[in-house]
Order: C-alpha cells, then structure tokens, then sequence
C-alpha cells in the first residue's frame, strides 16, 4: 500500500515538474507546429506601434483583464480606456474586401485569427459588436449642442 | 399662472445650461484622450471616468403625464436609436425597454397615456430574486443586467410587476457599442447609464424635451436643490404601485 | 443483502432480456430528442419556442416542476419507513431513494437545458446571491442528491445500518426545506396576481406527496410485472389508500387557497380567470386538476371496491399524474398569462402586450424536452435497479409482515 502511495507521488511529482520545467518558449510551439503544416495564426497588426500592454502578456492574459474590466465598468461605471473592449475592436480592426471592417462571422476578424487556431470559443460578440463604431461622441455633443440651442431660441419667443 | 412663468423660466434656464453644456462637451471632446471635463452645472456632472459610481447620487425620473402626447412614441422611438433594439417589429417575443401605455376609466371614459419603463427600484424584486446577482442596483440607484452573468432564467421578469425586462429570443447583430445585448439573456432599460455617466441625460428625455411634449424630467433625487426633487416636492406625484414598497425612481404626475 | 432463514429482506439486479433493453432504448431515443430539442432552442434562440415576454415559463417549466415535486414526494416512501418506522415500507425504501435522485435529475435537466444561456450552468453554481429563493433551491437541489446518495448508502452497506435514522431525517427535513422553497419561487414573486401567497410552500408539499407517490406506484407495478416479482395486495392496498388521502390533501390546499382569493376584491380578477373565463386555464383547472386529478383518484382509491382491482389503482395514478400537469399548467403558465395589475381598475393596454391575457402554444421543442426530462429520470431508474440491489425479491404478504424480523430500511 504504502509503495502504491510512493510510486503514485513520485509519478505525479515528475509528470508536474516536467511540465513546469520544459515550458516551450513562445514560438518554439509555433515552429513545430509550422513544421507540421498547419498554418500559423498571423492576426493583422492594430493600430499604433504598439498594444496597450507588451504582447506576450497581452497575449496570455487579455481575458483575465477584459474579465476585471467588464466588472469594473458594469458595476462601478468605471470606463477607463485602456483595457476596454470597445478600444480593442477600434484599435483591431480588419478590413474585409470592401474596405469596411469585418464582423466575428468573417475568418479573418482579429480575434478568431488566433482563436480558430487554438479552437477556443469565445461569447463576446454574441452581445459586444465585433466592428468599431465611429466615435459618436464629436456627433452627438454637437448635435446637442445644435438642439439645446433650437430649444433655447424657441423658449424665447414671447 | 405664475407657475406657468415659473415653469418658463425653468425651462430657458435649462436651455442655457443645455449650450453650455453642448459647448463645453464639445470642447472636452476635442481635448486629449483621457482628459475629462466636469460640465458646468447641469443636473448630471460626467464622472471621471476612472472613479467608480457612489451613492451620492440616486438617478431618478418624473413623467408628467398631462403633457404626454396622446400617438406620441418620442421616447421609444429615441430608445430604440440609442440602445439598438427593433422598434417595428412588435410580437410578444421582440424587446421593449419603454413603452407607451393607455389608460381607460371604465366608468368615466376618460384616457391617459404614459411612457412606461424599468422603475428603478430602491428595493427592486427583480434583483431579489437573481440567482446569481446578475441583475443588481448600481450605487447610484441605476438598476442593470450584469449580462455576463445572466444565465437566462427568466426569475426576473417573472418577478418585475412592471413588466419592464425583455427576454433576448434570438441571435443579434450590429449591437451599439454602448449597449450590449445579445440571446439568451435579459435586458431592460438603463437609464442610458451611457451617458449618464458620461453627464448627459438619457435618449427618451432628451428627445422628449428636444422634439415632444417636454413631459420628462431626470435628475438627482439625492440633492434637494435639483429641479426634479423642487418637483416633486412641489407637486402631487404618484408611483405605479406604489403599495408594493418598492420605492421607485420614476416618479409621475396627473395619472 | 443476504437471503437468511430468518426472512430478512432480500434485494436482486431486476433482469436483463428483451423487455429491459427495448424499455431502455426507448427512453434513451426519447432523451436524444430532448438533448435535440435542447440544442435547437439553445442555437436559436426561445424565438423557436412558443414562450414569449409574457410567458417566460412555458411546458418544460410544467414539467421540470413536476419531476421536482414527485422526486421529493417519491422519498416519501423511505421517511415513512426509516424516520416513521412504518415497516411494511421497509423493503421500497431503497428503490423510493433511487426515484428520487432520478426524478431530481430528470426535473433539473430540463431547467437546465432550458436556460437562455445553458453553458453559464458553471456560474449558476458558483456565483450566487442567496437572496434569490431560487438560489437557495439550486443549492437545495444538488445538495437533495448527495443527501439521498449518502442516505441509500448507509441503507445498502451492511455496517452503517447504524446511521440509517439519521440520515432519514436528515433527508425528510432536507426534503421539506427543497419543496418549501420550489413553492416559493412562486410564493414569494409580489409581482403576479396568481402567485404572492404563503401558502404556495404547503400546497408544494402536499403536492409532492401525491405525485411522487403516484409515479412510485406506477414504477413498482410496472416493474415488478416485467421481471415477475411478487407484489403483495396488502402493500399496494396501504399504497393506494396513502395516495387517496394526499390526493385530498391537494384539494384541501387548492380549496383553501381559491376561497381565500374569492374573499378579497383584491384577486377577484384572477380568480374569475383561472375558475371561469380563462378558456384553456378554466378547463385544465377543473377538469383537469380537480376532477381528472383530485377527486376521481380519490373516489377509485379511498373506495375499498375500486382499490381492490390492481388496474383501478393504476388508473388512478395515471390520472393523478394527468392532473398534476394540469395543475402546473394552471400555475405556471395561467399565472402569467394574467396580466399585471400597474394600473388597478383601470382598462389598460400598450405595445407590450399589457393589460390583455398573454397568449401561449406550446411548440415541438418545449414537448421534446420535457418529454426527455421525464424519459431520462425513468431511463436513470431502470438502469439503476440493474446495476445495483434497489428492488426487493419479494413483495409479497407473507414477506411484509411486521412480525417477521426485518433488516433495518
């Protein structure tokens, strides 16, 4: 019984340690895989010199911030920019044939260049829009700001 | 009459703030990223956009039902352009945030109309009943469906006496990017918590005010020197179902 | 279980064979279609569905609450026996704790599959807000199974014959609690004229005793009847008459509840739908609930002639069950389709459907995957008793004696 136990212990120990200690460096994972001939996901460059956070750990962690960000901004109102989604879709934009950015349907959409390739599925856009929106901000303050005064010039006839 | 004064005075006062505000909002948006401006004045001042909500402030609403236009649909046709959803087709399984309702005495005949919505409860039986909390009360009294969390139960509108939530029946597309929605979960009125925290008033007011009867008012019920709370102290206003104890935010007049 | 000289109670595997297989197969072609069923709804959405922003619960409801309730009364059998000591109940007890983890799983398949987004099944389980009765009852659920796991467990292993009361009354105050809180999903929604009643948690309860009895009958007889095993007229005398009495207790409750209504002005408007113009409701209501379901089961099983004839007794227990989906039908469904009262006294009417009785057909799907809910709970049972010693030899007279030594149940 106890040389089951040990035997067990010593198997586990070894199959973690192996693991934790053989990480493939980033990229290695991607030249095997270009050996096998199954395509490498390329997504299209953003906006910018750069992301909002280094690659590789935007790479690995973006759900973990998109996760605290969408918590902070629907029950604290908090919509700091950096980690929003809305900033990502802008900035990741990809234009389809018709120089119009493309939805999530379309394979070439930013996300799924890589999550087709890990085979993750992702629920985002069954609610998020998956195409940037031109900032209606300059649209509409101007727009208000043309109504208030229509308001104001009405409220002054006698 | 000198209400009506009173009430014209209000109502430029309010346009002057409005220029100010559309001006200084305009200049805030030409300014750098990240850089925000408090608005000068006006009933909701934008929050720096990395200061979470409080409860200074409970957002509220008084509707006065006298000066709804009877045909009138302003507020839900301003609703539907700010939040997305359909407004033509109308089967039991399509959404609607607000709604138009028509009151008939039976006995005298006489009519009423109403512009109805999530009342944003302070003890809202909607939030009560959430099995896992997606449906909450913001700080500022805002009530929200935390969609990532929906599991789309449906407790909720069974729960709701005003029948404000919606049920998202099928697949979505070209969502607005400031309103979210997609199947399988609920929704219902925001009170434009969009631009609420950006310091402008929900769609359904503004248009109201901006092109219809001007029978909508938004404020802070928290603040005693607001227009909405001079009003409601002022004037005899009722809530719908006001025996339930929920302590609404949406307040009416002449109904 | 050994089979002693001293008459204890002994346990077999029901057989294999042709019958066992078909049944078996049948059901899980049946719960293939409630998992296509599932799929469909969830793919495209409830607008497939016939349910609607006014009927939000539509048949899958009635019948998830249903298999909730009759797993819950089904453990019944087993209380009476290990809590209550009644001993001719002794040998059904573990079969009763077998129904009712499968009916539990049957009823919470359905719910389940029927939720908007049934993959977030993960955060339902690990987020909660424990104001929600229906959190508490996701709780009470998942909790109902281990319960009744641990409590088929010390009955079944011969060393822990010790624990057996406890974990009956641990299981009976359990049980109580879960159907409490499944009537006050309704009881405690202020919202809906039909609902907003204390008494939803006891009506709950004595509904569950009559269901859950009705399908364990149903079950023993037809068990029994395909494997051959003796099934004493004594026991299935105590069993009918039982399910006699909590079929009264349904009317009692249904009674009580509408006479109370009646006598408010208040809910005048809901009573005179559900009991005279609601069309489909009015029907369901009293022919349904209370004749099919209330008072013509209890004239065949409270009547000793009619409780006699084996076929009568099943009869009755079909229609029970006929009647409690009506009855749920009446509840879930004619509840929402009254319309709120915002405006009391007023005629009122808008785009959304206020004001006016919400319509409601039910669609393929909603059948489909109720259908497989009760298939799956009956395909868990059947296995169950062929896999493991559920089902006592021998039911019959001679062994239910209370004289004869018994093994503890």
């Amino acid at each position: 019984m106890v040389n089951q136990i040990a035997r067990f212990v010593f198997l586990a120990g070894s199959m973690l340690l192996g693991v934790l200690v053989f990480q493939p460096a980033p990229g290695v994972g991607a030249v095997a895989a270009e050996a096998s001939g199954v395509p490498v996901p390329s997504p299209t460059k953003g906006r910018g010199d750069k992301c909002v956070a280094e690659t590789s750990y935007i790479r690995r962690y973006h759900m973990n911030l998109l996760s605290h960000q969408r918590d902070d901004t629907v029950h604290d109102g908090i919509r700091t920019k950096q980690f929003s989604l809305k900033e990502c879709v802008d900035c990741h934009a990809v234009k389809g044939a018709d120089s119009k950015p493309v939805a999530y349907d379309d394979p070439s959409h930013f996300c799924r260049s890589c999550h087709d390739y890990a085979a993750v599925a992702i629920d985002c856009f069954e609610c998020h829009d998956s195409k940037p929106q031109k900032s209606a901000a300059t649209g509409e303050a101007f727009r208000g700001a043309l109504l208030a005064l229509e308001g104001y010039l009405k409220a002054r006839k006698p | 009459m000198s209400q009506r004064r009173d009430d014209q005075a209000s109502a430029q006062e309010h346009s002057r703030r409005d220029i100010l505000r559309g001006a200084a909002a305009l200049g805030g948006v030409a300014l750098a990223p990240g850089v925000t401006l408090h608005l000068i004045g006006g009933e909701a001042a934008a929050r720096p956009v990395e200061e979470a909500v409080s409860d200074a402030h409970r957002w509220g609403m008084l509707i006065d039902a006298g000066k709804c236009g009877d045909g009138c649909q302003a507020c839900v046709t301003a609703c539907s352009e700010e939040n997305g959803w359909d407004l033509d087709a109308r089967d039991p399984t399509d959404s609607q945030w607000i709604r138009k309702v028509e009151l008939r005495d039976p006995k005298s005949g006489a009519e009423r109309t109403l512009p109805m919505m999530c009342q944003h409860c302070a003890s809202p039986p909607c939030v009560d009943v959430c099995p896992t909390g997606a449906s909450f009360k913001r700080a500022d009294g805002i009530v929200l469906v935390d969609k990532h969390t929906c599991i789309g139960c449906r407790y909720c509108v069974m729960a709701c006496p005003y029948n404000a939530r919606s049920f998202v029946h099928e697949p979505l597309t070209d969502q607005k990017a400031h309103a979210p929605r997609g199947k399988g979960t609920v929704e219902s009125c925001t009170m434009c918590v969009h631009r609420v925290d950006a310091g402008r008033q929900p769609a359904c007011v503004e248009r109201c005010n901006d092109a219809a009867g001007g029978a909508m008012l938004f404020g802070d019920l928290n603040d005693p020197t607001s227009e909405i709370s001079r009003r409601i102290a002022k004037y005899a206003t009722a809530r719908v179902r006001a025996d339930l104890g929920l302590d609404t935010g949406v307040y009416y007049r002449n109904i | 279980m050994i089979d002693m000289a001293t008459a204890r109670i002994a346990y077999r595997e029901i057989k294999g064979g042709t019958a066992y297989w078909s049944l078996l197969l049948g059901l899980g072609a049946l719960v293939l279609i409630g998992l296509g069923s599932a799929w469909y709804m969830e793919h495209h959405g409830h607008i497939v569905t016939g349910m609607s922003n006014r009927i939000v619960w539509g048949i899958p409801h009635v019948f998830a609450i249903f298999l909730i309730l009759a797993a819950s009364g089904v453990l019944n059998i087993a209380s009476i026996a290990s809590v209550f000591d009644g001993k001719p109940y002794k040998p059904l007890a573990r079969m009763s704790g077998l129904m009712a983890i499968a009916l539990l799983v049957g009823g919470l398949a359905v719910l389940v599959l029927d939720l908007g987004r049934p993959e977030r099944l993960i955060v339902a389980m690990t987020t909660y807000n424990f104001k929600s009765i229906f959190a508490w009852n996701i709780f009470l659920y998942t909790g109902f199974l281990v319960v009744v796991m641990a409590y088929l467990f010390v009955q079944m292993e011969a060393t822990m014959h010790a624990y057996v009361k406890a974990a009956g009354w641990f299981a009976l105050v359990w049980r109580l609690v879960l159907t409490s809180g499944t009537g006050s999903i309704f009881g405690w929604l202020v919202a809906r004229q039909a609902y907003d009643a204390a008494i939803m948690a006891p009506f709950f309860i004595a509904m569950s005793f009559a269901y859950g009895l009705a399908v364990f009958i149903l079950v023993l007889m037809v068990v029994c009847k395909i494997n051959g095993r003796e099934l004493g007229d004594a026991l299935i005398d105590r069993l009918a008459r039982l399910l006699g009495v909590f079929a009264g207790a349904v009317l009692y409750m249904t009674a009580v509840m509408h006479l109370t209504n009646l006598y408010a002005a208040e809910h005048g408007g809901v009573e005179r739908f559900i009991l005279a113009d609601g069309g489909i409701y009015t029907a369901a209501f009293w022919l349904g609930h209370i004749l099919v379901g209330c008072l013509a089961p209890m004239v065949l099983l409270l009547y000793p002639a009619f409780r006699a004839s084996r076929a009568l007794v099943a009869s009755a227990c079909g229609l029970v069950i006929a009647g409690a989906i009506a009855h749920l039908y009446v509840i879930i469904i004619g509840g929402q389709a009254f319309p709120l009262l915002m405006f009391p006294g007023q005629e009122v009417s808008s785009s959304f459907f206020d004001g006016v009785i919400a319509p409601y057909s039910p669609s393929l799907p909603e059948f489909g995957l109720a259908v497989g809910g009760v298939a799956l709970a009956l395909a868990i049972t059947l296995a169950g008793m062929r896999v493991l010693r559920f089902m006592p030899k021998n039911l019959a007279d001679e062994r239910a004696e209370p004289t004869a030594k018994q093994s503890p149940a």
